[in-house]
């Protein structure tokens, strides 16, 4: 890897119960482009990606070990703010969920959080990241509307605005398009190759051909662990392990 | 293969005419109950019933103010006690509780709400009565029997608590769990998730666990007769006593009945009382439509 990781996974091991989810994860992230995690349903895709910004922290019974750094800090340190970490990476979950309030609320709920209170600023916030997402258009005139008025592309769309509102670096996508539709689903692919100039992106998918049309490089995963992990074209075409050949192939899903 | 559609047929048609038999039943005690209280009701105007708060049967007048007033206030404030409660109790039960300690607890809740009411009034009188008397009353009024509508709201309260933490808690877990994420990856404390977010998403839920509390508020009887001092005067603070609807009628029904149109009155009480829930019930429907429509 001749770029610099943005996040470093080290010797990360989790639990949720008696159930050993994740095993010795060593990863390095790459800045600024994007990094698909490929693999068999329950192999461990999300929980990897959920380990990324704290969000197993909740679960019953969860015990993570090991360290994750993202630049440079290790975010399961003690000393760690959880929300600050959070801050730094949007979420893009399976299917869109706009919070219970109208469109503009949804884009202003992050700044507002975070101390944004000025009308001005916050307009100027939510006209931008609507354009961002190429929604701007669509929603203009019913900013007050309701969010789950919208059609489910375009709720997508609303969510990684929504996301991006906070002004994070990272943007975390799971399964972000397993709900949508063809076009839809193009859209967002696109809005994530535009994003990985200024952003680290990290997808989870199951889909190989969309792995293949966004991502730069592949982290396989299988029962818990790293098998593969290398540039997009290295990893689907020429694999080296025997069990990311098998996957690829499709002899196992 | 007839056999398998006919007995098709049956069942939908029984079903249906169970379920227009037992919805009927609304109708039914509410026009008998309006037909035992007509004889007082041609004798006065329900006006002058419901404004009246004079309650001397023997001379003949009947006025339900100070009843209807009694009601309002006992459950009103067993409401005020209750909701603020209840909703810590259930957010902290659904968001933050340790599994194990939420499924010790919840059961416990559940078996207050299996406590017969007259167990609730004996402790009342045992308990809440003495506590409101010597306790709280004297930093407010100068003096208080402790039989009261601030010790007949606790009494209740701790009789709807398990209503509506059950129901709160049922309706919090329905909440997707993406949800939550989506506000926490935003860099949202919990707090601030619940606040902006869960709670909103669970409004409507919640409504509708208060609106049930409430119905089942104003028609206890036993126990609130028990605690509430039973003084046919409106209560102008939460340390008078009240007499609240059902408390009447369950205190006189029986007796006196040699009093001319003493039944009809007391009909007529059961009759305010019914149509107190009817239009709460009307407008709490509305509010929860509004809701719905806002959220949706």
């Amino acid at each position: 890897m001749t770029q610099t990781p943005h996040i470093s996974v080290k010797d990360l091991n989790v639990h949720i119960g008696d159930n050993h989810l994740l095993k010795n994860i060593n990863i390095n992230i790459p800045d600024k482009s994007v990094t698909s995690i490929i693999g068999p349903s329950g192999c461990g895709k999300t929980t990897l990606l959920k380990s990324f910004n704290r969000l197993l922290d909740d679960i019953p019974g969860v015990n993570i070990s090991g360290s994750v750094l993202v630049d440079g800090e290790n975010i399961y340190n003690a000393q760690a703010e959880v929300t600050h970490i959070r801050k730094k990476m949007g979420l893009l979950a399976q299917r869109p969920f706009p919070l219970p309030m109208s469109i503009y609320d949804n884009i202003a709920y992050g700044p507002r959080i975070h101390g944004t209170k000025s009308k001005k600023e916050l307009n100027e916030l939510v006209q931008h990241y609507l354009q961002a997402v190429g929604l701007w258009e669509e929603v203009k005139n019913r900013l007050n509307g309701s969010a789950t008025a919208l059609s489910i592309g375009q709720q997508q769309r609303l969510c990684l605005a929504r996301g991006l509102a906070v002004e994070p670096e990272i943007i975390l996508g799971d399964e972000s398009t397993s709900a949508l539709d063809p076009i839809s689903t193009k859209t967002i692919e696109d809005l994530l190759i535009k994003l990985k100039e200024n952003y680290t992106i990290v997808l989870v998918t199951h889909i190989l051909r969309q792995a293949r049309r966004v991502s730069d490089y592949i982290i396989f995963v299988y029962m818990g662990q790293i098998i593969e992990f290398g540039p997009t074209e290295e990893v689907l075409l020429n694999p080296k392990e025997e069990l990311t050949k098998e996957y690829v192939k499709g002899f196992i899903s | 293969m007839k056999i398998r559609l006919i007995k098709d047929k049956v069942i939908g048609t029984g079903m249906l005419t169970f379920s227009i038999l037992a919805v009927s039943m609304v109708l039914l005690i509410g026009i008998g109950l309006y037909w035992r209280s007509l004889p007082i009701l041609q004798h006065h105007s329900i006006w002058e019933l419901i404004s009246s708060s004079t309650w001397r049967p023997l001379k003949g007048e009947f006025g339900f103010l100070s009843f209807i007033m009694g009601t309002l206030w006992v459950t009103g404030m067993s409401i005020a006690i209750a909701v603020p409660l209840c909703l810590l109790v259930a957010i902290y039960l659904s968001e933050y509780a340790p599994i194990r300690f939420k499924n010790f607890f919840l059961p416990l809740v559940n078996i207050l709400a299996g406590i017969p009411p007259v167990i609730y009034g004996v402790w009342g009188v045992f308990f809440i009565v003495p506590l409101v008397q010597h306790y709280i009353a004297p930093s407010f009024v100068d003096f208080s029997t402790g039989f009261t509508v601030l010790s007949g709201g606790i009494v209740l309260a701790v009789m709807i608590f398990p209503l509506i933490v059950s129901i709160i808690v049922e309706v919090l877990q329905t909440i997707p769990k993406e949800l939550k994420e989506a506000s926490l990856s935003l860099g949202a404390t919990k707090w601030e998730t619940i606040k902006k977010v869960i709670l909103k998403k669970a409004m409507p839920g919640i409504i509708a666990a208060i609106v049930l509390a409430i119905s089942r508020a104003f028609g206890e009887t036993i126990a609130v007769l028990m605690v509430c001092g039973n003084v046919p005067i409106s209560p102008k603070s939460i340390f008078d006593p009240a007499y609240p609807l059902p408390a009447l009628l369950a205190n006189n029904f029986g007796e006196m009945m040699s009093v001319p149109l003493y039944d009809a009155a007391l009909m007529f009480s059961a009759f305010s009382l019914f149509v107190i829930i009817l239009i709460f019930n009307i407008i709490s429907r509305v509010i929860l439509q509004k809701i719905e429509v806002k959220n949706a």
